[in-house]
């Protein structure tokens, strides 16, 4: 009696295709909800998703406030660098202080680990948040001194806070 | 002689007047389904061509008509290049019979039903010889399910129309909507509901739409039966797809929704109110109204599979329409009130 009385109930339920209009009342209410707002969606070029003060990103070379640069060639960055993507050259300057001559990082090989900043004694090499990037021509992907310290300027004030914020934790 | 031009240029300008909104009314139906998909699914939607994006279709339209047009080799060229009208007039040419209001018809025929039905079926030949003429395995695989699920619904689809035929006893169009006239209650969907809602289910399925779109699905046949197409014959598959889906649209709203009637009649306070709209706006609304809940129906539920699409349409149906038609016989002898 009970088998024929579900029976009857599952028919029911089928032909007044009970679970459809559930299906299409899930779906209205998201549809209402998104005409009313959409908290999800990012528009890309004009918002961007947030970016934490410990984002890795492009590297950049600092300089003191003076304007000296900060990198003294120790080479810690290229010996900890586990790509291989930093080649440095140095030589003493005619004050007797020992400066790069060149320092190459290949955007190819570099993986974004974050080792070299860490290695760093003088805070010279770091990670920029910026990841919005492209290379067209082969060679480009060679960042070379004058390009690492070019940003390091530009991103210099952001670089700062960046650090300041993360002082704490380093 | 001048008598004849005249009532022919008559005639193309009408016909002009209907198919120009048509063919609009498409371009933004696809705009409208983008949309409505997005905002059930949390997204956004097109909103960078124009004011938010409703300048989409046109941008699409010039991206499609500038496209090269790619004819497979071993293909059957005359055919192929036919394909894409075959599926296209019958669904432009089926709005002749369609009576826009009282007296708005380009051709009042007394069999309008029987010429919308054989035209709504003519669509799948363009299908069938698009599928054939491609020479592709997955073409033809997806004409061939197409084939037989039109077939298939198709029954189910005239049976319920048989009901409205048996309510309103006339196969004019407007005779059918003048047969409904009296308020929402007197409308055919209230007595043949179980009818509305299988030519629905028909329809979709005769229009090849989800969740019945195995004619093209993706998963399994990339494209279907257009799949060897690109450019322009892409899109004239495509407008004909959307033309047939407002076609379907309005002949639900035609059959069973009381066509241009207001919903309020008599001496009641809204029939006053809404006196002023006229019956054409009725009709649109009703008709957008079936619309939207197409595209609510593809956001929401997963594509059939091919067995299951079969049991749905001959052992659900059929049987269920011939119970109904039975029922509405009866109805019908007995002069039922407030409807026969």
């Amino acid at each position: 009696m009970k088998k024929i009385y579900q029976r009857c109930l599952y028919y029911l339920k089928s032909f007044l295709l009970l679970e459809l209009l559930a299906g299409l009342m899930l779906t209205g209410k998201y549809f209402i909800i998104s005409c009313f707002r959409n908290r999800l969606t990012i528009q890309f070029p004009e918002e961007q998703t947030p970016i934490s003060p410990r984002f890795r990103g492009l590297l950049a070379l600092r300089r003191y406030p003076n304007g000296e640069e900060r990198c003294i060639a120790c080479k810690l960055c290229e010996a900890v660098c586990p790509a291989l993507a930093i080649t440095i050259e140095s030589a003493p300057r005619e004050n007797g202080t020992r400066r790069t001559t060149r320092y190459d990082i290949d955007m190819f090989k570099c993986i974004n680990c974050g080792l070299c900043e860490e290695s760093c004694p003088v805070d010279s090499i770091v990670v920029t948040p910026i990841h919005h990037y492209h290379i067209l021509e082969r060679g480009q992907n060679i960042m070379s001194k004058e390009k690492l310290l070019a940003i390091g300027d530009l991103m210099e004030d952001q670089l700062a806070a960046d650090r300041l914020h993360e002082r704490d934790f380093r | 002689m001048l008598q004849d031009i005249s009532i022919l240029l008559w005639i193309i300008i009408k016909i002009i007047l209907i198919v120009i909104p048509l063919l609009l009314s498409v371009a933004y139906l696809t705009y409208a389904e983008r949309k409505v998909i997005g905002y059930i699914q949390v997204r956004l939607g097109p909103n960078r061509v124009g004011f938010r994006g409703l300048l989409q279709p046109f941008a699409d339209l010039i991206k499609l008509i500038t496209k090269e047009i790619i004819i497979p080799t071993k293909s059957n060229k005359y055919l192929f290049v036919i394909a894409p009208l075959f599926a296209l007039v019958p669904a432009l040419a089926a709005w002749a019979a369609i009576p826009f209001a009282q007296g708005m018809v380009l051709s009042n025929m007394n069999a309008g039903v029987l010429y919308l039905f054989s035209m709504s079926s003519l669509g799948v030949y363009g299908v069938l010889i698009a599928g054939w003429a491609s020479n592709s395995k997955y073409a033809m695989l997806g004409a061939l399910r197409s084939a037989a699920q039109t077939i298939s619904y198709e029954i189910a689809m005239g049976f319920a129309l048989v009901g409205v035929l048996l309510a309103s006893g006339s196969m004019n169009l407007t005779n059918i909507v003048n047969s409904q006239q009296g308020g929402i209650l007197h409308w055919w969907c209230v007595p043949l509901l179980p009818l509305f809602i299988i030519f629905w289910i028909a329809g979709i399925a005769e229009t090849n739409r989800a969740p019945f779109d195995l004619a093209e699905g993706e998963s399994e046949i990339v494209a279907g039966f257009h799949v060897e197409y690109s450019g322009i014959g892409f899109a004239i598959f495509f407008l004909s797809e959307y033309a047939s889906m407002i076609l379907i649209a309005t002949l639900l709203t035609l059959f069973f929704m009381g066509g241009w009637l207001s919903p309020f009649s008599g001496d009641g306070f809204l029939a006053n109110i809404f006196y002023i709209v006229p019956g054409i706006a009725w009709l649109l609304i009703k008709i957008v109204g079936f619309l939207f809940v197409y595209l609510w129906i593809r956001a929401t539920f997963p594509r059939y599979r091919y067995d299951q699409l079969m049991r749905l349409g001959w052992k659900i149906l059929i049987p269920g329409t011939i119970g109904w038609i039975c029922i509405t016989a009866l109805l019908v002898v007995s002069h039922v009130k407030p409807w026969f």
